[in-house]
């Protein structure tokens, strides 16, 4: 059993729904759709089916045998989300929210997204279904992320750049807020991390699950035993959580988010379990970077998926209460990481990835070769060759 | 007696409605928010709203999204603020309340904000994304301070939500009169009349209308359905579009509010 919100959507004192009263209907109104079909036998086989049939789930567990060799340790598996159709973990989330979006009468949604992977697998599950779809992106991640704004105009979602703020992440999330708050009688707001006001972090820990939940099955059959330690990077939490969350009773099983320290923890950073503190943002109360006056500070990270400064509440909670351990991993520590997996394993993973993988090497040296560590790869690297290129030309002088 | 409530125990023994004008704090700098404010008090505003500039305003529109900004850029602080009502009060008793969002107040300590925002001479709080079900703390504390609580009822709020949000509220009610963001716009919006209808059958409270008037004909007639009209954005478009000529901002922004407040003023008589 995954740990539960409590009935005023926290997870001990994080959560909430810190949202103008707008909203406020509209959240209980998805709470109660959420409640009624995620236990519905009808709504479970339609998600399976599309997951089985249009994903390709299950994702495969993978025994990443040269990683292992080349790091000493433990067992390196590495969950493969970078084979789901569209190339990450998102679609998980996407195609769920889209069912749910469908039986509450919703025809347009729109979305928030930083790296553009959400971005995608949202107007893919919309063109699935024939719905009408808006993306926001921040100006600055849409010309960082060129290649996914493209695909998302090719499956014919409308891209709306936000100039507002710092032009990331963050400020595109303001601007589905105000979205939804002006259209919510039409509009499904379908958020792209375990993040935001309850109960989204909620319902997308627990469309993410299916990670975890074969994760876990999968290794059983393997190893026939649980895993030592679990590691997935953190952004807003989703893929992290989705790994997590059927782990959380095995208190055995050790638990390890990776979060991005971009130029260092001492300087511009994305690192809120890490570096943060606690306060009221984007609906939820959690751990965010904030300066005097809680000003939202900027999050700097090589990774615009990761480049956020809160980050969901559920996650938050595994840090107060120690469940889940936190570290955070530097830009270039993250490139050094897009190389490893990609000459041991010929996989090159998305540079949030990237951050998980990074932190292999430190963790290996903590365990035996009978250990066995689950990495979450959350999603492939296409969409990064330009920016791990210039990184990476500029590192080598040339 | 709260300086929000007196004003509004006056006006309604005179038949009249209220007036309040909302400024971006700092914007463009807390010297002109201190000239601004007192302007209106002079011209005859009821109660003026002071927002605090917070980095992330999600229930705002560009408007008051470009001078948030604006405030920032300058420099403005809580402290600031603070110190610029205590100003303020040296010659004025215009009944003040704050407008913030939540963070700012959880930052510095739901209790401490209030004591700080009461010292300085603050009536009241409203806080747009803090919702009557998790605001249990920040009432504790308002009450200590005596300080006024006003929440918000939206066109969505459904009517046995619209009477716990009343109960909740001191010193009046927001209703906001469309669901969507600040911002001015060219017409009132259809969800009004109908939203007021249903908060006037859950309480007694008064009831003041904002988001959206832009103009002194929507203010008339909005001052027709409600014991007060609220204008944000179209008084910051007007302090934006005088940022080149500072020398005639404060004017042609007092300008502005007394006609706003000569149509409120048009409207005597009770609430039907
Ligand atoms: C491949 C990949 N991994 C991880 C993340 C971070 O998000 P989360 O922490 O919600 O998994 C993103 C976000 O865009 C992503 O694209």
């Amino acid at each position: 059993m995954p740990l539960r919100a409590d009935a005023r959507g926290r997870f001990g004192e994080f959560g909430g729904q810190y949202v103008p009263e707008v909203l406020i209907p509209a959240l209980q109104e998805l709470e109660a759709a959420h409640r009624r079909y995620w236990n519905d036998p009808e709504f479970q086989a339609e998600y399976e089916f599309y997951l089985r049939e249009y994903v390709g789930r299950p994702s495969l567990l993978y025994f990443a045998q040269r990683l292992t060799e080349a790091l000493g340790g433990p067992k390196i598996y590495l969950k493969r989300e970078d084979l789901n159709h569209t190339g990450a973990h998102k679609i998980n989330n996407a195609i769920g929210q889209i069912l749910l979006a469908r039986r509450m009468g919703k025809k347009r949604i729109i979305a928030e997204t930083g790296a553009g992977q959400h971005g995608v697998a949202t107007a893919t599950a919309c063109a699935l279904f024939g719905m009408e779809c808006e993306i926001y992106m921040g100006a600055e991640d849409v010309e960082r992320q060129a290649l996914n704004v493209f695909r998302m105009r090719l499956l014919g979602a409308k891209v709306t750049p936000v100039t507002s703020g710092t032009r990331t992440l963050k400020d595109a999330t303001n601007e589905a807020f105000r979205d939804w708050v002006t259209n919510v009688r039409t509009t499904y707001y379908l958020i792209g991390s375990a993040v935001g006001a309850h109960p989204f972090p909620t319902i997308v820990r627990d469309l993410q699950s299916v990670i975890g939940r074969e994760a876990r099955r999968q290794i059983l059959e393997r190893e026939g035993r649980l895993p030592d330690c679990l590691v997935a990077c953190v952004g807003g939490g989703s893929n992290a959580l989705g790994l997590f969350a059927p782990f959380y009773e095995d208190r055995q099983v050790r638990m390890i988010g990776v979060e991005a320290a971009g130029e260092g923890i001492e300087r511009r950073h994305a690192a809120s379990l890490t570096a943060g503190t606690v306060g009221v943002f984007h609906g939820a109360r959690t751990f965010l970077l904030q300066e005097q006056d809680g000003q939202i500070r900027p999050a700097h990270s090589i990774s615009a998926g990761l480049d956020y400064p809160g980050v969901g509440p559920e996650l938050a909670y595994y840090r107060r209460t120690g469940r889940a351990e936190f570290v955070a991993v530097t830009d270039a520590e993250a490139l050094e990481g897009v190389q490893l997996l990609a000459r041991t394993e010929g996989i090159i993973p998305a540079l949030e990835t990237a951050h998980a993988i990074a932190y292999l090497p430190k963790l290996a040296q903590e365990y035996g070769p009978e250990g066995i560590v689950i990495v979450n790869l959350s999603g492939r690297g296409d969409k990064d060759a330009s920016i791990v290129a210039r990184a990476l030309e500029e590192k080598l002088g040339s | 007696m709260n300086r929000v409530d007196a004003r509004f125990e006056k006006l309604r023994a005179d038949g009249e409605r209220a007036f309040i004008p909302y400024f971006a704090a700092g914007d463009p700098s807390l010297s002109a928010t201190e000239e601004l404010v007192l302007a209106a008090a002079e011209v005859g505003a009821d109660v003026i709203e002071l927002g605090i500039p917070f980095s992330d305003p999600i229930a705002d529109g560009p408007s008051i999204q470009r001078a948030t900004e604006r405030a920032l850029r300058a420099g403005t602080t809580v402290e600031g603020i603070f110190r610029t009502v205590e100003r303020i009060r040296e010659s004025s008793d215009v009944p003040l309340v704050l407008m913030t969002y939540f963070n700012p107040v959880a930052y510095r300590g739901v209790e401490r904000f209030c004591q700080e925002a009461r010292q300085a001479g603050a009536d009241g709080l409203i806080v747009p994304d803090l919702p009557v079900e998790d605001a249990e703390e920040l009432l504790e504390a308002a009450r200590a301070q005596e300080l006024a609580t006003i929440f918000l009822v939206a066109p969505t709020t459904p009517n046995e939500r619209i009477r716990r949000i009343a109960d909740a509220t001191r010193g009046f009610l927001y209703a906001v009169s469309l669901t969507g963001v600040t911002g001015a716009r060219d017409a009132i919006s259809p969800d009004l009349q109908p939203l007021l209808e249903r908060v006037r059958r859950q309480t007694n409270k008064p009831v003041c209308v904002g988001f959206g008037i832009s103009n002194p004909e929507q203010a008339r007639r909005v001052a027709q359905l409600a014991d007060g009209v609220i204008v944000g954005s179209a008084i910051v478009n007007t302090v934006e579009a005088h940022l080149s000529e500072p020398q005639r901002l404060v004017g042609a922004t007092r300008e502005f509010i007394r006609e706003l407040l000569t149509a409120v003023r048009s409207v005597r008589g009770p609430l039907r």
